[in-house]
């Protein structure tokens, strides 16, 4: 709870931190003075004696950590470790021995860790001299000095928001924040499958990687243009596709005169209520060269030969849109079904007496009117597509596999890719830098449009 | 008068069009389902074959894929699963809960930044770090276990807030305000007032985080490696259809597939409602 505190003050509204300590600093008597460097001596003589000790406590824990391992940690940052795993010549008993070298893998990671420890103590320190100056100004004015108790029950009401994201935070922090950094530092280094610890260092190199990544010469670039315009040209299709097909999807069942509404929308919603691996997986192996497609259109007499469905680039390509368009396709219906009946009737009404068809109706009225409506949805599933892992993974694995691009296939996007670098070559670094790339196309996309909508202005407006 | 009738023919036309229309497209969408349950019950051996319909149905794949745990375990794999989901379910809604109520109905200092924060974490592709967060837990000495498949999957769920929080922000402040001048503290109308108020918010994201560990095989691989003990049942069927394993295993997969598929199709019927009201708010409010 104490970690909140910190990024409180980072996010830029409120009271500059540093001005505070200064007035901490300037406002307070001997003991709170002496808070600055021992944590809770404040609180201890002014009757907070348990909050005093456990600020005492975290502080004594912290040097301990840092004398035992935060100094040699952090004392790698700079070069990730200079000793090699080597063999040296032992003269006694005349045979060579490995010795051990350094882990650049793990050194990083325990930097990291450091980092996070000194930030979380800095957190800490700095609710210690506020408490400290709190309870000062209480007693000068005589007031009430709650105690222990008081303070915990007050986690219940005033402090709720405290008591509440806590443990949630401290998740977040270890298995969220602490591995993104983590990646994120990793890909200014070399650690690719030629520098792979423990058998060698790696080292900082700067924005090499991007350079690599972005240099349409390169062997890495010559493969992640391709596979980047791919990307986008899946989102593009698999986006409106199944929002344009699972709309009309819609309309056809909601027509009036449409029979067994319920029946069709039963198995549509069957077809999404199956595990999407098990109906991916099945549909790979129904679309192989022998599989049941290709055999049943071949008994049909439809076809001589097998088609290649997820054996040729580009017909996997359109393969794994189309597939794409049998699993997203209910959900779409499912989801504008609600939203459709509520575009007001007499926008039709009046269409259908200036005489307009069906298709003049969905294309001047429906379609402006539900893009309008459901932008952020649309964006939602957009970044969604961008970061669609399952349906190519599952599908093609990212397959059929070229000579011409580095450990990637015709229909790897750029997620399948990263996760390629990372399973099979170990290129963690170039990894990582796919990784950013992807944040920052998901967070330009989003982040613009988000802070557009209404539901983030007047967030207010509902209760 | 005869323009009438005409028209009238042509809307008969139409309308049997669209009938028409919809039952094919149910086939397609149905078909592969109808596959691999004809599959699971097919007696012919092996992978692939050159004919569609099988020449004869038996119900051994069903038992042998619980009884045979030469190669695979696929009992202990569905006990696995549903443990995992059970356990990293509570978890997750739990935390869910405390933060989106926390971001939607308290009022703290910094909290549109912690939201940012949220969304930005959120965007960056959830496995770029999965190989640091092995590392993290082969630190903690806990990989290839069962409890490290719990942490992962509910650790990061406090980020899937959005949902939950449209969800709170629509509750009527009013009752909150008049709970809290009755003498009640804020606990006590989380607790008692919004929380009775909130049954959909709460199936749905139990449901969903119960989901999670069933459908997830990315994780869930990477942290078992190849102790194939303790898989979950979405990695196990991945395993069965490589190359190894297709032509022994191919008719005990379909059964898998299967028997995994009920009880989520189940779950998923239940919670259509919940999954349409909740994505549909989110979806509408722009």
């Amino acid at each position: 709870m104490k970690i909140m505190k910190k990024k409180k003050g980072n996010s830029g509204t409120g009271k500059n931190v540093f001005r505070e300590i200064g007035e901490i600093f300037r406002d307070g008597d001997v003991l709170t003075k002496l808070s600055f460097a021992l944590l809770g001596v404040s609180n201890l003589f002014r009757r907070q004696v348990i909050k005093g000790l456990l600020y005492f406590t975290m502080e004594l824990g912290f040097i301990f950590y840092m004398i035992m391992f935060g100094v040699t940690a952090l004392s790698h940052l700079d070069n990730l470790g200079d000793q090699k795993q080597g063999m040296v010549f032992d003269e006694a008993r005349g045979i060579y021995v490995k010795t051990q070298g350094q882990n650049s893998m793990l050194l990083l990671l325990a930097a990291v860790v450091g980092i996070f420890i000194i930030v979380v103590f800095a957190v800490i320190w700095f609710s210690n001299i506020r408490s400290a100056i709190r309870v000062q100004k209480l007693k000068e004015q005589g007031k009430h000095i709650p105690n222990f108790r008081e303070d915990i029950r007050s986690y219940a009401d005033a402090k709720l928001h405290k008591a509440l994201l806590a443990v949630p935070f401290l998740g977040i922090l270890m298995f969220n924040v602490l591995p993104l950094v983590f990646m994120i530092l990793i890909a200014f280094t070399n650690f690719d499958k030629t520098h792979q610890p423990p058998g060698n260092l790696f080292t900082w190199v700067g924005l090499a990687n991007f350079k690599t990544m972005l240099n349409a010469g390169s062997t890495i670039g010559r493969t992640f243009w391709p596979i980047l315009i791919w990307t986008i040209v899946w989102a593009v299709f698999a986006t409106f596709l199944n929002y344009i097909l699972g709309m009309i999807l819609a309309i056809m069942i909601n027509r009036k005169e449409t029979r067994f509404k319920r029946f069709w929308r039963t198995i549509f919603v069957m077809s999404i209520a199956v595990p999407q691996f098990v109906s991916l997986l099945v549909m790979r192996s129904m679309l192989q060269e022998s599989g049941a497609v290709n055999v049943l259109l071949q008994e049909l007499g439809l076809i001589d030969s097998s088609l290649p469905f997820l054996s040729s680039g580009l017909w996997a390509k359109v393969t794994v849109i189309i597939v794409n368009i049998w699993v997203g396709v209910p959900y779409t219906m499912l989801i504008t079904t609600g939203i459709l009946q509520n575009i007001p009737a007499d926008l039709y009404e009046a269409a259908r007496v200036d005489g307009a068809n069906p298709y003049q109706m969905f294309v001047k009225i429906t379609l402006p009117y539900m893009f309008f409506i459901t932008t952020p949805y649309l964006i939602t599933q957009f970044v969604g597509n961008i970061n669609n892992f399952n349906v190519i993974f599952l599908l093609t694995g990212g397959g059929p596999n070229t000579l011409k691009f580095y450990q990637a296939g015709h229909t790897d996007l750029l997620v399948t890719w990263l996760y390629k670098l990372t399973v099979n070559s170990f290129d963690y670094s170039y990894a990582a830098v796919i990784g950013i790339i992807v944040f920052i196309i998901s967070a330009v996309l989003s982040l613009i449009t988000y802070r557009n909508t209404k539901s983030y202005k007047n967030e207010e407006d509902y209760q | 008068m005869k323009k009438e009738r005409s028209m009238k023919k042509k809307q008969t036309a139409s309308n049997a069009l669209v009938h028409v229309i919809l039952a094919l497209l149910s086939c397609i969408w149905i078909f592969p389902i109808l596959w691999i349950i004809m599959t699971s019950f097919r007696g012919d051996p092996g992978s692939y074959q050159p004919y569609f319909w099988p020449k004869s149905f038996t119900f051994d794949n069903y038992t042998e894929l619980f009884t045979d745990v030469r190669q695979f375990f696929f009992l202990r794999w569905f006990g696995n699963t549903f443990f995992v989901a059970v356990c990293s379910c509570l978890l997750s809604t739990f935390y869910v809960l405390c933060v989106s109520y926390s971001f939607s109905r308290l009022r703290f200092h910094g909290r549109k930044g912690f939201m940012n924060v949220g969304l930005i974490l959120n965007m960056f592709p959830g496995f770029m770090s999965m190989i640091a967060v092995y590392y993290i837990l082969k630190g903690i000495g806990i990989t290839q276990s069962l409890i490290a498949l719990i942490l992962v999957y509910s650790s990061g769920a406090g980020l899937q807030y959005h949902i939950a929080k449209g969800f709170f922000d629509t509750v009527p402040k009013a009752l909150d305000e008049s709970a809290l001048l009755d003498g009640a503290n804020k606990w006590q109308v989380f607790t008692k007032i919004t929380m009775p108020l909130s049954q959909p918010i709460i199936v749905y994201t139990v449901l969903t985080s119960f989901l999670a560990p069933w459908l997830d095989f990315i994780f869930a691989k990477v942290i078992m490696g190849d102790n194939y003990k303790n898989y979950t049942v979405a990695i196990g069927l991945w395993t069965m259809l490589q190359k190894e394993y297709v032509n022994m295993w191919y008719t005990r997969f379909a059964a898998g597939a299967v028997v995994v598929s009920i009880p989520i199709a189940i779950l998923f019927v239940v919670m259509q409602k919940y999954y349409v009201e909740g994505i549909a708010s989110g979806a509408v409010k722009g």
